[in-house]
C-alpha cells in the first residue's frame, strides 16, 4: 500500500487551535520535560524499570525514526505536528486528582453514558470519578486473575511482562510489525509507556472474554499503547479493547502497536470498539488515531479475526493486517467505520496470503455523515506460493446527506493462478423516502436512522461479543445524533 | 356532503380551502373536505388530479408547500405537527409505492413503530414475545407468511406482497385516521379480497378511513360513505356510493368538465 497516488487533502476544515485538547495538560512531578531526544527515551525506559535490551531496542527505533517521515498517502489532512512540542511520559494519575462525585462531570458524558446503559459504578471510573477501592469490578478482577493464572494464561501490563517475562517479549516483540516498519510505529516502539500482554499456552481455550475487566481498567493505557498478545498451540482467547462509552483524553495524538501471533492450530479474536473524543462539529480537538494492527498465523490452520467499530476520533489512520503464513491459515475482518460531523476515517486491511490453501474474509462498512470524509483502504496479495488461496472482500458504503464522502481503494495483487479473490462494493444513502416512510409509522428521524444504519451494519456487530454488540448498537445511533433533522 | 353521526362530535379531519404547490406549482387549489369519526370516504379522481399529493400532505412530506388553507385533525393545526407526531396521534399512510429498507426485518421495524405509538398513548412498550403474539395474530388476519416478516422490510417484496404489508402495518398500529394512496393498484382479486378485509375490520365509530383509489374496483369490496372526484386540484363532485359507478360509466372527464361541488 507504500505507493498509493490517493492523497486528496480535506485541509481547512481544521482550526488554528487545534491543540486545544492536545498536549496542554498540568504535567505533575513524575515527567520527561516536553520534546523528544535520547534522554527522553532513556528516561521512560528508566522509569518502567528496564532491562538494558529494552532500551536498546527503543534506541534503535528512535533512531531509525529520525530518518523517516510521516506518510501522506492517506485520504486525510490535518496540520503537520510538531514531535518536540509533545510531553512523551507523565506518571498516572494519583486517586483524587479527578472529580469527586459525578456530580462534578460533564452532563453530556454522563447523558452518553446513560444512553448506553452504562452501570453507576462503571460511569464513575470512567469518567474519571476518584472511588472507593473495594468495589465489585475490582474484585470480579482479582478473581478472573487467580483463575487464568491456575491455566497458565499470562495477561498484565507490558511493563510488567518486560520485567517478567522477558524471554517471551524478547522473542515476540517486533517480530509482527518490526521497529522499523513505519512512521508512526517506529515511534512507538521508541516511546511506548503502557499496554497489554497476553500468552496462552499450548492447547488452553481462554475461559473468559479477556474484556469484562477489561473495560474498566483500560482507562488511562496511554497515548502510545503497545499491545501484544500470543496464542500458543491448539490455543484459543477472545481479546476485547476499548470501550463504548466515550474517552475523554487530553493527548492529541494516539500512534499504537497492536501485535498478534498465532501457533498451529491456534485462534485469536480481536475486537475493538473505539469511541474516542471525534471533535466538536466544527471539527475543532478531537483524537488523531494512528495506529498499526497486524497479526501473523504462524502456524498451520490457525486464525485470526479483526472486529473493529470505530466511531470516535477525528483521524482514524488504521489498517488491521494479517500475514497469513501457516498453510491453511484464515483470517477474517469484519469493520464499521462511523464519520460525522468533520471526522474524517481512513481503514481497512491488508491480507497478505503466503501459506496454502490459506483463506480471507473482509467485510467493511463505512457510514458517513455531517462533512465527514470514510475511507476504505485495503489490500489482497496472494505469494507465488499461495496454492488455492481464497478471498472475500465485500465493501459497502453508505451516506447520509450530500455533504459528506466515502471513498474505496482496494488494492489487489495476485502472484498465484490457482488463487481466487472476488471483490464486491456498494454505495447507497438513506433517502429521505427511507426517512419520512419510518417517520410516517411513528418513528422520530434519529432512531430512524439509528434503525437504518444499525440494519447495514448487522453482519459486523453480531460478530463482536454479546455483551459489546448490544452497546455497539446504542452507540451506532449516538455517534449520528444531529446528522438528520 | 353527509354527515353519519352527530354534529357535537367534533369531526376526524376538517380540510378548508387547501392550496398546496411543489417546486411552485399549484397541484392542490382549494380542497374542502370534512370526515367524520366512523366515515369511510373514497376520493376518485384522474391521474394527475392531485390524489397522492393530498395524501402525502396530510402524512407531513417535505417538498409539499401549503401556500393557503387549513388542515384540523380532531381539532387540532395538524400542518403544525411533524410527520412522527401525526402518526403517533393515530394517522396512518398506506403508501402506493412502500419503500424498501435494506437491513432492517420487518419485525423488528414494526416493534419498533407499535412501541413509539404505544408509548406516546401512554401504554407502555411491548417486549418482544407480546410483540410477536400481536404480530403473528395479524398476519394470519391478513394471509401473510411469518417468513415474510422476518425479511428486511419490503426488499425484494412482490407487488400484492408490499401492499398486504401495508394493511398488516395498519391493523397492528389501530390508526384512528387511515389514509390509503392507491392501496388496490396492481392487485389480484384475492389480494384485494384480503385487503379490503384488513380495511373493512378496522371500520368502527371512533375511526375513518380515506381511500385514494383511481378504479370503482376497490369500492366494491369496501364501501364508502361518501365518494368524492378529484380533478385539477379540486373536488368537483361528492356524492353516496353510486358515484363510483357513475366514474365507470362516464369516465372522468365527463364528471370533470360538469358543475363543480
Amino acid at each position: 500500500m507504500a505507493a498509493s497516488v490517493d492523497t486528496a487533502k480535506t485541509v481547512g476544515a481544521l482550526g488554528a487551535d487545534e491543540y486545544k485538547y492536545g498536549f496542554v495538560t498540568d504535567i505533575e512531578a513524575v515527567a520527561a520535560p516536553k520534546g523528544l531526544d535520547e534522554s527522553t527515551v532513556a528516561f521512560i525506559s528508566k522509569q518502567k524499570g528496564e532491562p538494558a535490551w529494552m532500551l536498546d531496542w527503543r534506541l534503535k527505533a528512535y533512531r531509525h525514526w529520525l530518518t523517516m517521515t510521516e506518510p501522506d498517502w492517506a485520504k486525510v489532512g490535518y496540520p503537520p505536528i510538531d514531535y518536540q512540542d509533545a510531553y512523551y511520559f507523565s506518571a498516572p494519575k494519583k486517586a483524587g486528582d479527578g472529580p469527586q462525585s459525578l456530580d462534578e462531570v460533564d452532563p453530556e458524558l454522563l447523558r452518553t453514558y446513560e444512553k448506553l446503559g452504562i452501570p453507576l459504578r462503571e460511569q464513575e471510573v470512567l469518567a474519571g470519578v476518584a472511588v472507593d477501592a473495594v468495589f465489585d469490578s475490582v474484585s470480579v478482577a482479582t478473581t478472573f486473575k487467580g483463575k487464568l493464572a491456575d491455566m497458565g494464561v499470562i495477561f498484565c501490563p507490558i511493563s510488567e511482562a518486560i520485567r517478567e517475562h522477558p524471554d517471551l517479549v524478547r522473542r515476540y516483540l517486533g517480530s509482527v510489525v518490526p521497529y522499523s516498519d513505519n512512521f508512526f510505529a517506529t515511534l512507538n516502539s521508541a516511546v511506548f509507556t503502557d499496554g497489554s500482554f497476553v500468552y496462552v499456552p499450548k492447547g488452553v481455550r481462554c475461559p473468559m472474554e479477556l474484556s469484562t475487566y477489561f473495560r474498566i481498567n483500560a482507562a488511562n493505557t496511554g497515548q502510545f499503547e503497545r499491545t501484544l498478545i500470543i496464542a500458543d498451540e491448539g490455543s484459543y482467547v477472545s481479546y476485547l479493547e476499548g470501550c463504548t462509552a466515550p474517552m475523554r483524553d487530553e493527548n492529541q495524538l494516539h500512534a499504537a502497536v497492536v501485535e498478534l501471533i498465532t501457533h498451529d492450530d491456534a485462534e485469536i479474536k480481536y475486537s475493538t470498539v473505539q469511541n474516542w473524543y471525534p471533535g466538536d462539529k466544527d471539527g475543532k480537538g478531537g483524537i488523531y488515531n494512528f495506529v498499526t494492527k497486524r497479526g501473523a498465523c504462524r502456524g498451520r490452520n490457525s486464525k485470526i479475526s479483526w472486529t473493529q467499530v470505530e466511531t470516535g476520533s477525528a483521524i482514524t489512520w488504521k489498517y488491521p493486517s494479517y500475514i497469513l503464513e501457516g498453510d491453511g491459515s484464515v483470517g477474517e475482518f469484519h469493520s464499521v467505520a462511523i464519520t460525522n460531523n468533520r471526522q474524517q476515517a481512513d481503514t481497512g486491511t491488508k491480507m497478505i496470503h503466503i501459506g496454502k490453501n490459506t483463506r480471507s474474509t473482509i467485510i467493511a462498512k463505512g457510514i458517513s455523515a455531517g462533512r465527514a470524509q470514510n475511507t476504505y483502504r485495503g489490500l489482497v496479495k496472494a505469494l507465488p506460493g499461495a496454492n488455492g488461496a481464497r478471498n472475500y472482500t465485500q465493501c459497502d458504503s453508505l451516506l447520509l446527506g450530500d455533504r459528506c464522502g466515502a471513498h474505496t481503494v482496494p488494492y489487489i495483487e495476485v502472484k498465484n493462478r490457482s488463487a481466487r479473490v472476488e471483490h464486491e462494493a456498494t454505495t447507497s444513502k438513506i433517502s429521505d423516502d427511507q426517512l419520512f416512510y419510518c417517520r410516517q409509522r411513528g418513528l422520530s428521524a434519529e432512531d430512524a436512522v439509528s434503525m437504518i444504519v444499525n440494519g447495514f451494519c448487522k453482519q459486523v456487530l453480531q460478530k463482536l461479543p454479546m455483551e459489546f454488540a448490544v452497546e455497539a448498537q446504542k452507540l451506532v445511533g449516538i455517534s449520528l445524533e444531529g446528522s438528520v433533522g | 356532503m353527509t354527515s353519519g353521526n352527530g354534529a357535537a362530535r367534533a369531526p376526524m379531519l376538517e380540510i378548508e380551502n387547501l392550496h398546496v404547490s411543489v417546486a411552485g406549482k399549484p397541484i392542490l387549489c382549494g380542497i374542502d373536505l370534512v370526515v367524520n369519526p366512523g366515515e369511510v370516504h373514497a376520493i376518485m379522481g384522474p391521474n394527475g388530479s392531485g390524489k397522492s399529493t393530498l395524501a402525502h400532505v396530510l402524512a407531513g412530506r417535505e417538498g409539499y408547500e401549503v401556500t393557503a388553507g387549513t388542515v384540523r385533525y380532531l381539532g387540532r393545526d395538524m400542518l403544525a405537527l411533524e410527520p412522527e407526531e401525526r402518526a403517533r396521534e393515530g394517522l396512518f399512510l398506506g403508501f402506493q409505492y412502500p419503500i424498501e429498507i435494506p437491513g432492517v426485518a420487518g419485525v423488528n421495524f414494526l416493534k419498533a413503530a407499535v412501541n413509539a405509538v404505544r408509548v406516546h398513548r401512554g401504554e407502555g412498550e411491548l417486549d418482544a414475545i407480546d410483540f410477536l403474539k400481536l404480530a403473528r395474530a395479524k398476519a394470519k388476519l391478513l394471509e401473510i407468511d411469518e417468513a415474510l416478516l422476518k425479511r428486511p422490510l419490503n426488499v425484494g417484496f412482490s407487488g400484492g406482497e408490499k401492499k398486504r404489508n401495508e394493511i398488516f402495518q395498519m391493523v397492528l398500529l389501530d390508526p384512528r385516521l387511515a389514509v390509503l394512496d392507491e392501496t388496490d393498484s396492481g392487485l389480484d382479486v384475492d389480494a384485494l379480497r384480503v385487503v379490503a378485509g384488513g380495511v373493512n375490520a378496522l371500520r368502527g365509530p371512533e375511526r375513518s378511513v380515506v381511500l385514494i383509489t383511481h378504479y370503482q374496483r376497490l369500492l366494491d369490496y369496501i364501501v364508502p360513505d361518501v365518494v368524492h372526484i378529484l380533478a385539477g386540484g379540486r373536488i368537483v363532485k361528492s356524492g353516496g356510493k353510486d358515484l363510483a359507478l357513475e366514474v365507470e360509466d362516464q369516465g372522468y372527464a365527463t364528471l370533470a368538465s360538469g358543475t363543480a361541488a
